[in-house]
């Protein structure tokens, strides 16, 4: 993929990531903040289904940013072909990692199975 | 014959007199032919308030030591050979007064991010292959040499838009500043893709396409962190860092 179709996904993550990651912490203010991260209300968040949604849209917001800023501060450690390809794909796949990892939870507590 | 080519050069650099004002010269010395191992050799040089850094150092040559290695050719900040960090900052050698350093000691030093070849003087080589890699020239089918097609008419405000980026004397500098070039040895660097702004905001030119996919890549424009250093030391004002931001509008999609 060309740098700059990655570099418009980079700036557009961080976008969204910073006006969802807000309407987050609003929430946060509804309750306590100490209450708000007792464990019903934790779980209850997640069954409820568009706040459950909004946290998967920031994980995988975060997961893209992230794991693209990594990849872009490695690439700048090191050069040569063989580390650059290793980073590239390393990058990918601990992003998919992490994105499926943090998707299952909010999946799973969601359907009420945790 | 030998002899006479051996003989340091007899020509007058007419620029340091009988001067009760002195500094310290402090010439930073290596052969990273023979060991890594760089030292500082200390020069007191008598100056007037004329006096560049580059007259101090062939002072040197002409009197103290002519083995200490400086690349000059026109002493007057167009050939872009003399480049180096004087106390600890690049500039040119040729452009910079003494009195305008306040300080009773210069050191100089070849510049960062260029291998050195001795003492002050680095290679060019990595610089010269990323300028030509942009296609630094304007690319048209017609063109005044080929017969039949016309002269190419600009007006003033044309010639605006990149009149300041073809300034550029290729000194290095702004490479030498540039911190991503310091860490990333693929970087394009800040004096080529200035230049690459230069060809693509000139409506002569139609290889504006090609250039931009040269310089979109892993090691291309994006990897600039806009410090903004290359246009602090540019000693010709053609400001890399605003071209590289102009540029990078054409490929996010601000500009066409
Ligand atoms: S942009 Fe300025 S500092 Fe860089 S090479 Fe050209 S003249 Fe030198
Ligand atoms: S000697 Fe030409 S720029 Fe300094």
């Amino acid at each position: 993929m060309r740098e700059s179709i990655i570099m418009k996904i980079h700036y557009g993550t961080a976008v969204a990531a910073v006006a969802l990651v807000a309407v987050h912490i609003l929430f946060r203010f509804t309750l306590g903040f100490a209450e708000s991260l007792e464990y019903e209300n934790v779980i209850a968040n997640y069954q409820f289904l568009p706040y459950a949604g909004m946290l998967e849209i920031i994980l995988i917001l975060i997961s893209i940013h992230g794991f693209n800023g990594l990849r872009v501060v490695l690439l700048e450690l090191k050069q040569g072909s063989q580390y650059e390809k290793s980073v590239n794909y390393g990058c990918l796949g601990a992003m998919a990692l992490v994105i499926l990892y943090g998707s299952r939870t909010i999946f799973m507590t969601n359907m009420g199975m945790m | 014959m030998a002899a006479e080519s051996l003989q340091i050069s007899n020509e007058e650099s007419g620029t340091i007199v009988s001067s009760t004002k002195t500094i310290t010269l402090r010439i930073a010395r290596s052969n990273p032919k023979k060991n890594t191992e760089q030292k500082f050799d200390e020069f007191k040089i008598p100056y007037q308030k004329w006096t560049t850094v580059l007259d101090a150092i062939l002072e040197v040559k002409k009197h103290l030591d002519h083995s200490v290695a400086v690349r000059y050719s026109c002493r007057q900040a167009s050939c872009g050979s003399c480049g180096m960090k004087i106390n600890g900052r690049p500039a040119l050698a040729c452009f910079t007064k003494i009195t305008e350093l306040n300080s009773d000691v210069v050191t100089v030093e070849p510049m960062n991010n260029f291998p050195i070849i001795r003492d002050l003087v680095v290679g060019f080589e990595r610089m010269f292959s990323n300028h030509k890699k942009i296609k630094p020239y304007i690319i048209n089918e017609e063109s005044e040499i080929n017969p039949g097609t016309k002269e190419f008419l600009q007006t003033p405000e044309d010639v605006e838009k990149y009149i300041q980026f073809s300034n550029c004397i290729k000194c290095g500098l702004c490479n030498s500043a540039c911190p991503t070039m310091a860490t990333d040895s693929s970087f394009v660097g800040p004096q080529a893709l200035a230049q690459a702004y230069r060809y693509v905001a000139d409506n002569r030119d139609k290889g504006k396409d090609e250039r931009l996919k040269i310089i979109d890549d892993s090691h291309g424009i994006f990897r600039c962190h806009f410090a903004g250093s290359c246009s602090q030391v540019c000693p010709k004002g053609v400001d890399p860092a605003m071209g590289i931001q102009l540029l990078r509008g054409y490929l996010l999609g601000f500009r066409d």
